[in-house]
């Protein structure tokens, strides 16, 4: 995420195809154009961040399967973090039209030992987004957890 | 109907089923629409082959998206202030999951009316897979 922050515009087809995604059907699609995003839609932030490590870019090496398991050589059986906990904050609600600077600061990390999934290395993430006029919408605070091993199932 | 003041004590407790066997489509919708395209949510043979998990899993924030329609349904996405969730078990394609919000206290903050809310959303045996809090303003 550069320094200057992403910029994230807003759009009410975006928020309508989200709603859908989390089975959030109490707004009809003819009456989308102004209503509130649902508040965990701010993290879809990632679509317009140039460099979003989860999604695939043209040129760059893929980790997902393709003619193999994975498109990268060497690549270790435990993949990336997991998310531990995430927080929003609303000072008020996101609408469509609106045109979003989100910026990132790291937070704290620490470790942690756990039987169903070794050592657990725990990072978080302060994300602020502001309107157009600078003023603060939402802040969002991000843990990931990166697990030495993947999370026993049993 | 959004849920007012008056309708609201302390301790009353809501829950829904949020999903019945989930479908791997769903993973794919909010991947499309979050950008979060990991394969761990949307490559079967990735997670068997090169991940070590038995398939694909539901992105943490599917359930937390899923688990927030407790709050908007009842109080409308655009009075939400907090909202806020532990991940504490992962989930997958064809559980059933339910919600429960309990209301933890009604109060009064400059002018406007809070609600503070404890949820949690469970799995079809019973294993807590979020737990969380949420803040909303409601009408009086």
């Amino acid at each position: 995420m550069s320094d200057d922050g992403i910029v994230f515009p807003v759009e009410a087809s975006h928020i309508m195809m989200f709603r859908r995604s989390i089975g959030d059907y109490s707004v009809p699609d003819t009456g989308m154009e102004d209503a509130a995003a649902p508040p965990t839609f701010p993290r879809a932030v990632a679509q317009f961040d140039p460099d979003y490590f989860l999604r695939m870019k043209p040129g760059e090496e893929w980790f997902g399967s393709g003619k193999n398991p994975t498109g990268v050589a060497g690549k270790p059986s435990s993949s990336g973090g997991l998310h531990a906990e995430q927080h929003f904050e609303f000072v008020r609600p996101i609408k469509p039209g609106d045109v979003l600077t989100v910026t990132q600061t790291p937070g704290k990390s620490w470790e942690k030992e756990s039987k169903r999934a070794g050592r657990l290395l725990f990072e978080e993430f302060v994300h602020e987004y502001r309107d157009e006029a600078g003023e603060l919408v939402c802040t969002s605070r991000s843990v990931r957890v990166t697990t030495e091993r993947p999370v026993d199932q049993g | 109907m959004l849920l007012k003041a008056n309708e609201l004590a302390v301790g009353d407790t809501y829950e829904d089923v949020l999903v019945e066997d989930l479908k791997r489509t769903q993973l794919v919708m909010y991947a499309g629409t979050s950008g979060d395209y990991n394969p761990l949510h949307t490559d079967d043979v990735y997670c068997r082959e090169a991940a070590g998990y038995p398939g694909v899993f539901a992105h943490g924030m599917l359930t937390m998206g899923m688990t927030g329609r407790m709050i908007t349904d009842r109080f409308g996405a655009e009075n939400v202030k907090k909202f806020g969730v532990r991940f504490t078990n992962q989930v997958w394609p064809g559980d059933n999951l339910t919600g429960k919000a309990v209301i933890e206290a009604v109060r009064e903050e400059g002018d406007e009316t809070l609600v503070d809310i404890s949820l949690t959303t469970t799995n079809q045996n019973g294993e807590v897979v979020v737990t969380g809090h949420a803040t909303a303003s409601v009408e009086r």
